[in-house]
């Protein structure tokens, strides 16, 4: 079996058709398992009573957020290199799907800040940081929108993509720094020390429910993307009259 | 078993906003994205369609 | 190499010096935005001290984006980029001596600029050492990275809004290091761990954003 052959659209547009149910299944199965953690399993914080139960979204949607921008990045650094079509395909279905868990690990945030600290929102290191990386998914997909020409919008929304993942972690370094100057809130979200281990297991399953999803939603969108710009090509003629 | 009844399971002893805010807000997003994507695709599809049928008159 | 860098630069001063009156408008508008927080916030000396040092960097930061959006522009609509970008040379030394130069236009009269704004906010003399000094490391960052702006939205309809929603994210730092370092002095506990912070981001700025924006200007002008 050769990988590469994966790489070429015409292959890859079926195999994606074939996968996305079955990511999507998985991600079903895993959502059901970690809520079943999440509200029949975990036992009551003696600190935070049930409130803290908004862990298990936010946790996951704040890994996802980091995560999915990483991986974009690798497509993007991919796609400069070897000039692949179909790296630049993945990396900007990927966007959406990142900026939307960003957006939900900011609300859950807001929500679960506002029962802690009385506030929906404080200055508090990751939240910033959060907040700017939210800035970074919406500048990558304005500028996306704003150019025509495919390949053009690839190349620069890699580039982009390449200088954003450079400075995230300056920028997260500036903003902790900043925040402690400045005494903000020393409470976060996540307290390791005191976390109990079903609180991990719970937060870990939705984890890898979120990365199911989000495997199914871009190869769904890739799909959509890759018809489009084949649209000239014998297989793609092909397969629009099919699906008619 | 954690809760005496669903109705302390909704009520989520007192964090039912917050705790109910949260993971609505996550469902209305992941139904809201796979809608949008779902759309999408049926729109590009038949505007595809109706480019090769003018391409074969 | 140095010639041709020296020549970019030469020509980007001459351009600007023949369109005074564009080049006016972003110093005036960092007048202007300075002055208006006060009015907008109330005359208390404590309180304006308090913002004085952010207000003043935000309000630099907004003035280099006003000027970023032409820094290719001009030379992308009357063909002179694409002659630029064939010349022998390597095409980060073309943006780098863009960016310089476009430091030397906007950025040189923002220092001689800000002292003034400082001390409508009350901040003691050193402090508006200080806050020069800042200044002075943190614009040539603003000028490069904006050039990455700059290069990826050359020609884009909506182009300079745009440039502010890619580029403002990535000042984030530069904003923290260089108001920071003014704060840090009206707290009494120093400024030096902010410029050498400060100092860190312009070097690693001098050595990358060159090259993207060069690589950047290829993908927009083929």
């Amino acid at each position: 079996m050769n990988l590469y052959r994966y790489a070429s659209p015409a292959t890859f547009y079926p195999l994606a058709g074939r996968l996305v149910p079955w990511f999507a299944l998985l991600a079903a199965a895993f959502t059901a398992a970690g809520l079943y953690i999440s509200f029949f399993v975990a036992p009551t914080d003696f600190q935070q009573g049930e409130g803290y139960r908004i862990i298990f979204i936010h946790v996951p949607a704040a890994w996802m957020s980091m995560f999915i921008y990483i991986v974009m990045a690798f497509w993007s650094a991919i796609g400069l290199a070897w000039n692949t079509r179909l790296s630049f395909v993945m990396a900007r279905a990927l966007a959406p799907t990142g900026a939307m868990f960003t957006f939900l690990a900011l609300w859950t945030g807001a929500l679960w800040g506002k029962p802690m600290w009385g506030a929906w929102w404080v200055w508090d290191a990751r939240l910033t940081s959060e907040l700017i990386l939210l800035f970074l998914y919406v500048g990558y997909m304005a500028l996306q929108a704003a150019i025509d020409d495919p390949r053009r919008a690839d190349r620069a929304g890699a580039l982009l993509n390449l200088v954003g993942v450079i400075n995230v972690p300056i920028i997260y370094f500036s903003v902790k720094w900043w925040n402690t100057l400045h005494q903000g809130a020393s409470v976060s979200l996540t307290r390791a020390p005191s976390m109990a281990q079903t609180m991990l297991w719970g937060m870990l399953v939705m984890a890898i429910a979120a990365w199911m999803y989000t495997i199914a939603v871009a190869l769904a969108r890739a799909r959509t993307l890759i018809l489009e710009r084949e649209r000239q090509t014998e297989w793609a003629r092909a397969v629009i009259k099919e699906e008619a | 078993m954690i809760w005496d009844s669903w109705d302390a399971f909704w009520a989520m002893g007192g964090y039912a906003l917050y705790v109910w805010g949260s993971f609505g807000a996550t469902l209305v997003c992941i139904a809201g994205e796979a809608w949008l994507v779902r759309r999408q695709r049926r729109q590009v599809l038949s505007r595809l369609r109706r480019l090769q049928r003018f391409d074969s008159q | 190499m140095l010639r041709f860098l020296t020549a970019v630069i030469r020509r980007d001063i001459l351009l600007a010096a023949r369109r005074r009156g564009d080049w006016l408008t972003a110093q005036f508008f960092f007048v202007m935005v300075t002055s208006l927080f006060p009015l907008g916030i109330g005359p208390e000396p404590a309180m304006l001290r308090t913002i004085g040092p952010g207000v003043v960097w935000v309000a630099a930061l907004l003035a280099c984006l006003l000027s970023l959006g032409r820094l290719y522009a001009d030379d992308h609509r009357d063909g002179s980029l694409e002659q630029l970008l064939l010349a022998p040379y390597s095409n980060a030394l073309l943006a780098l001596g863009k960016a310089i130069a476009h430091w030397i236009i906007n950025g040189i009269p923002l220092l001689l600029i800000a002292p003034v704004l400082g001390i409508q906010f009350g901040l003691p003399a050193d402090a508006l050492a200080v806050l020069v000094l800042s200044l002075a490391i943190g614009t040539p960052v603003l000028s490069l990275l904006g050039g990455i702006g700059a290069a990826l939205t050359l020609g884009l309809r909506g182009g300079g809004v745009l440039i502010t929603l890619l580029i403002l994210p990535l000042y984030v730092p530069v904003l923290i290091f260089g108001a920071g370092a003014v704060d840090g002095t009206l707290a009494g506990t120093g400024a030096e761990a902010h410029l050498s912070l400060l100092g860190a981001v312009l070097v690693m700025a001098v050595l990358v954003a060159p090259w993207i924006s060069a690589l950047a200007l290829r993908v927009s002008v083929e």
